[in-house]
C-alpha cells in the first residue's frame, strides 16, 4: 500500500506536467480545430530558454520559468501568424501537415544551433532535498513541479472563467460567427490562445528539465504525443478534460514503470489512445456530437 | 441612417445578392421579407461585415462600412440578433449578456443595462446563472435579443426572431420589437412571417433570389395582391 501511495506521489508530478502540455493542445483545438503538433516542440524551446536563463544569465529557477513562458508566448503567436493563419480557410489536413512541418522545423533548427546532445541542468539550480512524510518520500523537486503546475492551472481557470478575455476565448470557441457579431476580434483571440497555450508548454518544458534533469532538442516529441493522448482522453477542446487526462496519463506511466516494466510505458500510453478512439472518441468529458455542417 | 447601394454579394460561385439596394430611415422599423434562400440573411451578414460585397456600398450615417472590420461595425452602433439565436450554449445567461457588451468599458452602465434586460425579460433573471443551452427556444430568443441590446445599438438587425417559436411567443417577441423601437432603436427586421412583420413595420422590402422586387410602406405592401398571394397565404 505504501509503495502504491509512493507511485501516486511520483505520478502526480509527471501528470501535472502532461496536464500543462495537454491544456495547450486542447485550447488551440477548441478555438481553431487544429491539432498543433508543434506544441511539444514549443515545450522543448521553453526548456532551452529556461536552461540558458539559468546557465548563462544565472537567474533563479522562478525567473527562468517566467522567461521561458514569455519567450514561448511570443513564439507561439509568431508561429500562428506565419504558419497557420494563412491556412485558416484551407482544409484542416493542410493545417495539420503544416503543424508537423513546424514541429520538424523547430526540432532541427535547435539541433543545428545547439547540437543534438543532452544538456544537464546544473545541480545548483535545484538542490535536491527529500522529505519523509508518513513513510512516503517526497522531494522538493516533486513539490516544485506539482505546485507550479497547479498554480498555473488555477491562474488559467481564473482567466478563462472570470476575465473578459477568457470569456471572449470561450465565445469564439463556441461560435466564431456569433462572437464576431459581439465585436470580438477573432484574430486577437486566437493570438491570445496561442500565447497562453505556448506559455503553459514552456513552463512544462522547464519543469520537465528539472524533473528529468536533462534536455535535448528532440525531448518534446514523446511528452508532446503523450499530452496529445491526454487531451484526447479528456475530450479534445475541453479544458478540465485536458487536466484530468494529463494526470491519468502521468499516473498510468508511473504505475506501468513501477509495477510492470518501464519499457512498456510508451506502449501503454499509445494503447490508451487506441482504446479511447475505439470506445469513446469524444473523450471522458466529451459529448457525442456529430460534426456540424 | 443606412443605405445599401447596388451590392453584389457572392457565396463562392453563387451570386446571392444582385445589385441589391435598400434604405433604412432613423427611428423606423424596416422589414425585409422573402422566401427561404432569397438573400435575407446574406443581406444582414453583409451589413455586419461578415460577408463582403464585391460591388456597391453599405453606407451607415454617411460612411461606407463595406470594408470596415466587423468589430468596428459593432462599435459604430450596429448589432445583430442572428438567425437561429446563436447564443453561447455553454456560457451562462449573464456571461452571454456580458459578451453583448464586449466592446463597452463603462462597467456601471453595463450593470444597469443588464438590469434593464432582466426587467424586460424576468425569465432570464430567474435563469441568469444557468447555461444558455438549457433555456427553451423562446428564452434563448429573448437572450439573443438582450445580448444584442447590451451593445446599446442604434441600429438593430434581427434575423427571423420568430423562427421555431409557438404563436403566442411570436406575438410576445413582436411586442418586444415594437417596444425596443419605441425607445429609440432603429430596426431592420428580416422575416418569413410576412404577416407579423408587415403589421409592425413602417417600410418593407420584398426580396426574391437576391433582388428587391417590391418596396413601399408596410401598409401598401400588405394590400398588394402580389404580396398577398406569395407571402400572406392568399
Amino acid at each position: 500500500m505504501l509503495e502504491f501511495m509512493q507511485q501516486i506521489v511520483n505520478g502526480l508530478s509527471l501528470g501535472a506536467i502532461y496536464a500543462l502540455i495537454a491544456l495547450g493542445y486542447t485550447m488551440v483545438y477548441g478555438i481553431i480545430k487544429l491539432i498543433n503538433f508543434a506544441h511539444g516542440d514549443i515545450m522543448m524551446v521553453g526548456a532551452f530558454v529556461g536552461f540558458f536563463s539559468v546557465t548563462m544569465l544565472g537567474v533563479n529557477i522562478f525567473v527562468a520559468l517566467l522567461a521561458a513562458m514569455a519567450f514561448c508566448a511570443l513564439l507561439g503567436v509568431a508561429i500562428e501568424k506565419v504558419a497557420y493563419k494563412p491556412l485558416r480557410q484551407s482544409t484542416r489536413i493542410a493545417a495539420l501537415i503544416t503543424a508537423i512541418g513546424v514541429s520538424l522545423f523547430l526540432e532541427y533548427v535547435m539541433v543545428y544551433f545547439f547540437t543534438p546532445n543532452q544538456r544537464v541542468f546544473p545541480a545548483e539550480t535545484f538542490s535536491l532535498h527529500n522529505y519523509h512524510i508518513a513513510g512516503l518520500v517526497i522531494s522538493n523537486k516533486d513539490m516544485f513541479v506539482f505546485g507550479s503546475a497547479i498554480i498555473l492551472m488555477i491562474i488559467l481557470q481564473y482567466i478563462i472563467k472570470r476575465t473578459r478575455t477568457g470569456k471572449a476565448m470561450r465565445a469564439v470557441s463556441i461560435d466564431q460567427e456569433a462572437a464576431v457579431l459581439m465585436g470580438i476580434s477573432v484574430d486577437k483571440t486566437i493570438s491570445i490562445t496561442f500565447a497562453i497555450g505556448s506559455a503553459l508548454a514552456a513552463a512544462a518544458g522547464v519543469l520537465i528539465g528539472i524533473y528529468y534533469n536533462t534536455i535535448n532538442p528532440l525531448m518534446g516529441i514523446i511528452p508532446g504525443l503523450k499530452a496529445f493522448v491526454a487531451a484526447v482522453l479528456g475530450g479534445i477542446g475541453i479544458i478540465p478534460g485536458a487536466m484530468v487526462g494529463g494526470f491519468v496519463m502521468g499516473m498510468l506511466e508511473t504505475m506501468v514503470s513501477g509495477y510492470g516494466s518501464s519499457l512498456y510505458r510508451d506502449a501503454v500510453a499509445f494503447g490508451v489512445l487506441i482504446l479511447i478512439l475505439l470506445i469513446k472518441p469524444s473523450g471522458l468529458f466529451g459529448k457525442n456530437t456529430g460534426e456540424k455542417v | 441612417m443606412l443605405t445599401i447601394n447596388e451590392i453584389d454579394v457572392y457565396y463562392g460561385a453563387i451570386h446571392a445578392l444582385k445589385k441589391m439596394s435598400l434604405a433604412v430611415e432613423e427611428g423606423t422599423i424596416v422589414t425585409l421579407i422573402g422566401a427561404n434562400g432569397a438573400g435575407k440573411t446574406t443581406t444582414l451578414k453583409t451589413i455586419s461585415g461578415i460577408l463582403r460585397p464585391k460591388n456597391g456600398t453599405v453606407v451607415y450615417k454617411g460612411k461606407d462600412i463595406s470594408k470596415t472590420a466587423p468589430e468596428k461595425i459593432v462599435s459604430l452602433g450596429i448589432s445583430q440578433v442572428p438567425e437561429g439565436r446563436r447564443v453561447f450554449q455553454t456560457m451562462s445567461v449573464m456571461e452571454n449578456l456580458e459578451m453583448g457588451a464586449y466592446l463597452r468599458k463603462d462597467k456601471k452602465e453595463i450593470a444597469a443595462d443588464m438590469e434593464n434586460v432582466f426587467v424586460r425579460f424576468p425569465r432570464l433573471k430567474e435563469r441568469r446563472k444557468q447555461m444558455a443551452g438549457t433555456l427553451s427556444g423562446g428564452e434563448q430568443q429573448m437572450l439573443a435579443i438582450g445580448r444584442a441590446l447590451m451593445a446599446r445599438p442604434e441600429l438593430l438587425l434581427m434575423d427571423e426572431p420568430s423562427m421555431g417559436l409557438a404563436p403566442l411567443l411570436v406575438k410576445e417577441i413582436f411586442e418586444i420589437i415594437k417596444d425596443i423601437n419605441a425607445r429609440g432603436t432603429t430596426i431592420l427586421l428580416v422575416e418569413q412571417n410576412a404577416n407579423m412583420a408587415l403589421s409592425i413595420a413602417d417600410q418593407a422590402f420584398v426580396i426574391e433570389t437576391g433582388e428587391i422586387v417590391l418596396k413601399g410602406s408596410a401598409q401598401q405592401l400588405m394590400k398588394s395582391e402580389e404580396v398577398k398571394k406569395a407571402y400572406l397565404g392568399g
